[in-house]
């Protein structure tokens, strides 16, 4: 057997408390596409950051060997010298550049003092010929869609010579289209002898393009699958990953049926961003009823947190038309200030972007929304505060030392549960949760779900946005399917199934 | 087994305890290179009354940078409005009761014009408080043209930087030499102190929450106490605690309670903690901006007044570089440009280390070149200190 590109052996990476890799192994054959799967938090990005010297050599135990050769990665340059290039899921293309410049990033064409634009051009034309993007390398990056960012990542990568180009997630945030194109890419750049490891969450996509899988889970190598031998298929991935058969996910809500009065309600909303310069909502239109859980779903990107965000007070400041109704009257939100009073919450896609405020502690997350209540004359009764976080620590299994444990310390599951708690605490009747378990185990996952039920149970109603399919259909009463800015589908729960809603998702 | 625990709670809040502990130590130095002179009554008196003007900005200061924003025109805004004060003094014939809640007002008002392209339009708060500099500047020379420096003569106002509470009568030859109010009041603070700190704990221990070891708890008090203590003493020695002092710890007092026990407070905490966080939350980071630059406003007028009072005159180059010793003692204080983290106490703290460094120096007849790089060095080794205390405790 000839030596493989790459062979990580017994790698072991501790952080305070977790350990996220455990003795893991990976080989990866010259010219295949290998792709790396598992659960969320299983320790895919840790391991590609090992092996990408963002971790450097001394911070992990175990040996990485390249080409047979035993590499210690001081720093990403150092395996970018080595000639592995790696392409994470936040693109690290600078908006303001050019397309040619971005390529050239670091690696300028120059005779020692000025740069040689003319040549920096015309080898970026070569470029991204060879990425097929047919776009004026003078654009600037922010100018380009998702997908056409994504190329130009890969282009930059190809034009340091990469042996081995490492994607992470490429298409989770892109199309049906842009996706297949991306594939078709990595396919010829396989021709071209470079090898690809690709992490992934779309199954489907791995068994199109993989040849070799390997599936992580809790840190550790579960398997290797050959897809030339037929391996790969959907059943076995997830029985991997995920170790156990998956119909039990989802608890089950036991004799309860959503009322029949509608709570809240959407008309004809649009809204425009002043800043991307476009229409990103287009008349949409949905209801919400009592005691009602209504899923949506759709891609990344298809406006669904926009849609969110700009019902709740319209945070950020897009152009907006259209009418509020909640519990049959019409209302404005100028704030979310004013949308909580009115009994909605959000609960944002991004925990620690603009969820918590994670430099202060579990009490003072929980109480923020709601200080009001807890204050006498404008002064915070201490006491009530901490009574209050810990009934919510409590009602929502919250696991930290005390309600003063900075939220900073706790995991993501803990982190959501604070989250949650603090939208309980305003005593919403409408409750939009964005990606409510994103980032986060299963477990926590499970009791995630089971509050929901209760919460509906109790008579709340819950907008679920997520881009987790699964989880649309094991959760919701009722579907709305987003894409594009506009509501291209509605469905009860009964009727609906994954080909149906990811079709709409993409037309 | 006693110093084996206190070396423990020293290297875990070395954040918390190391200005105090630099405080301490810079005054240790001082006293025994100026052969105790830097330790008695009188310079602690005078030093104090000097901390008084900055102490106040410095407070504010931290508040803005709190909130992640930094406020330049603090300082000849605080010039211009103490010479507006002169004005209403020496020209207008204003009595002075009229004279400080005008100015106090005007500061407020001159705070939320700061605050409105900032807060409105988005300008960096850098750049429109630069603009701030440029325009207060100018309007100080232009308001002390005619004149040059204004003499107040009104003795109420001067009293201010100057004057020290009076003395219980009565008791004139009880202690003869100390100041007997002083030393009261000194140790009703020592008491509520004592009590205030047990019944925390008390409260702390209730929940569950982590708190001093008890022998641990006892040397902190009693460190503090002592601390407290010689202060008292040292002051009540020469004319008693000034009325600056007074108006220092009143506004030092406020705003730590503000900060800490409102819900005001924990706003502002909690937008510069995560600002989208906090507006998603219902928190209107506007009307945050402006409530902070607004008290910032209000703080130079104070400074204004408290310099204009000492110096018993309005001069045309007043508020020189006050923003700059603001912004140096909250960073010896520990407030982080990160924001959200940071408290008035500490930025006292680093109000007073910096005027001690300044008197220390002066009194040791060091050259004004060498006090201004070694003020520098002092603001550099605290800041990285802090960065990296920071980090490790992650």
């Amino acid at each position: 057997m000839d030596t493989p590109i790459l062979e990580m052996r017994n790698i072991t990476k501790e952080f305070p408390g977790v350990r996220a890799l455990n003795n893991v192994s990976f080989r990866v054959a010259k010219g295949e596409i290998h792709c790396l799967v598992g659960e969320n938090g299983a320790g895919k990005s840790t391991l590609m950051k090992v092996l990408s010297g963002v971790w450097p050599y001394g911070s992990y135990t175990g040996d990485i060997y390249l080409e047979g050769e035993l590499q210690t990665f001081k720093n990403v340059t150092d395996s970018e010298k080595a000639g592995i290039g790696i392409i994470y899921q936040e693109l690290a293309l600078v908006p303001e550049l050019s397309v040619y410049e971005n390529i050239f990033l670091g690696h300028e064409i120059s005779n020692g003092v000025t740069v040689d634009w003319n040549e920096t051009i015309k080898r970026a034309n070569e470029m991204l010929a060879r990425v097929r993007l047919d776009v004026n390398p003078a654009t600037k990056i922010k100018d380009l869609g998702v997908g056409k960012q994504q190329l130009v990542e890969i282009a930059k990568a190809l034009n340091r010579n990469v042996k081995l180009l490492i994607l992470d997630e490429p298409t989770a945030a892109l199309n049906e289209d842009d996706s297949a194109n991306l594939l078709q890419l990595l396919r010829e750049q396989k021709a071209h002898g470079v090898t690809c490891i690709m992490i992934s969450h779309k199954l489907r996509e791995v068994m199109a393009i993989a040849d070799t899988v390997t599936i992580l889970r809790d840190g550790q190598t579960v398997c290797t699958l050959d897809a030339h031998k037929g391996e790969v298929t959907e059943q076995v991935m997830i029985r991997h990953m995920v170790g156990r058969e998956i119909d039990n996910v989802y608890p089950p809500r036991v004799g309860h049926r959503p009322g029949d009065e509608v709570v809240f309600e959407v008309k004809d909303w649009n809204a425009y961003d002043p800043r991307l310069g476009r229409q990103i909502l287009k008349n949409v239109n949905f209801k919400v009823r009592k005691g009602e859980i209504v899923g949506f779903a759709g891609l990344m990107g298809s406006g669904r947190t926009e849609l969110a965000l700009s019902l709740f007070g319209n945070y950020p400041h897009y152009e907006v038309s259209g009418e509020i109704y909640v519990q049959g009257k019409p209302v404005k939100f100028s704030h979310p200030r004013d949308a909580i009073e009115n009994g909605v919450a959000y609960l944002t896609e991004d925990r620690k972007g603009n969820g918590l405020i994670l430099i202060q502690d579990v009490k003072q997350n929980i109480s923020l929304a709601n200080l009001q209540a807890l204050a006498n004359r404008g002064v915070v009764n201490a006491n009530a505060e901490i009574k209050v976080a810990n009934e919510y620590r409590a009602a929502l299994n919250i696991k930290t030392p005390s309600v003063a444990q900075k939220v900073v310390n706790l995991s993501g599951g803990n982190q959501q549960k604070v989250c949650l708690g603090k939208w309980l605490f305003v005593k919403p009747n409408i409750l939009i949760l964005d990606e409510p378990t994103r980032g986060i185990d299963v477990g926590a996952k499970y009791e995630i779900y089971t509050i929901m039920n209760q919460l509906v149970q109790e008579g709340m109603s819950i907008i679920m946005i997520s881009s987790e399919l699964p989880e649309i259909l094991g959760m919701s009463d009722r579907i709305y399917v987003v894409s594009e800015g506009r509501i291209t589908g509605e469905l009860p729960v009964e009727e609906a199934n994954q080909e149906i809603i990811m079709q709409m998702a993409t037309n | 087994m006693f110093f084996k625990s206190l070396q423990k709670l020293l290297k875990e809040n070395i954040r918390e305890y190391g200005m105090y502990i630099a405080l301490f130590v810079i005054m240790l130095i001082f006293t025994i290179t100026t052969d105790g002179i830097f330790i008695s009554s009188r310079n602690i008196s005078n030093l104090l009354n000097q901390t008084g003007y900055i102490a106040v900005l410095a407070v504010g200061m931290t508040l803005v940078i709190v909130i992640r924003h930094i406020d330049l025109s603090v300082g000849f805004l605080a010039g211009f409005l103490g010479a507006i004060a002169a004005i209403a003094l020496a020209f207008w014939n204003f009595p002075v009761y009229v004279v400080i809640p005008l100015v106090l007002a005007l500061g407020v008002v001159a705070g939320l014009l700061t605050a409105f392209p900032i807060a409105q339009l988005k300008v960096p708060a850098f750049v429109a408080s630069l603009a701030g500099w440029l325009i207060y500047r100018g309007a100080l020379l232009l308001v002390t043209a005619g004149t040059g420096t204004i003499i107040i003569a009104d003795e109420t106002f001067n009293a201010i930087g100057n004057g020290f509470i009076p003395d219980i009568p009565g008791l004139e030859n009880f202690l003869p030499g100390v100041h007997k109010l002083t030393l009261l009041l000194g140790v009703v603070a020592i008491a509520l102190y004592v009590v205030s700190q047990f019944r925390d704990r008390r409260k702390k221990l209730s929940y569950n929450f982590e708190t001093l070891p008890m022998n641990m708890f006892i040397a902190k008090l009693v460190f503090i106490s002592v601390l407290l203590a010689l202060i008292t003493w040292v002051l009540a020695g020469y004319n008693g605690l000034s009325w600056t002092v007074v108006i220092v710890l009143l506004v030092v007092g406020i705003y730590h309670f503000v900060t800490t026990q409102t819900v005001l407070g924990r706003h502002i905490y909690a937008v510069g903690g995560n600002p989208e966080a906090a507006e998603l939350s219902g928190i209107s980071v506007k009307k945050i901006t402006y409530v902070v630059f607004g008290s910032m406003g209000m703080l130079s007028a104070l400074s204004g007044i408290l310099f204009a009072s000492r110096l018993r005159s309005a001069t045309v180059t007043a508020g020189t570089l006050f923003e700059m010793d603001a912004i140096a003692a909250a960073y010896i204080g520990g407030v982080s440009a990160a924001g959200g983290v940071g408290n008035v106490m500490g930025s006292l703290i680093g109000a007073l280390v910096t005027m001690s460094l300044t008197s220390g120096m002066n009194l040791m007849n060091i050259d004004i070149a060498y006090q201004y790089i070694v003020r520098g060095a002092v603001l550099l080794a605290a800041v990285i200190f802090d960065v990296t205390t920071r980090s490790r405790g992650r």
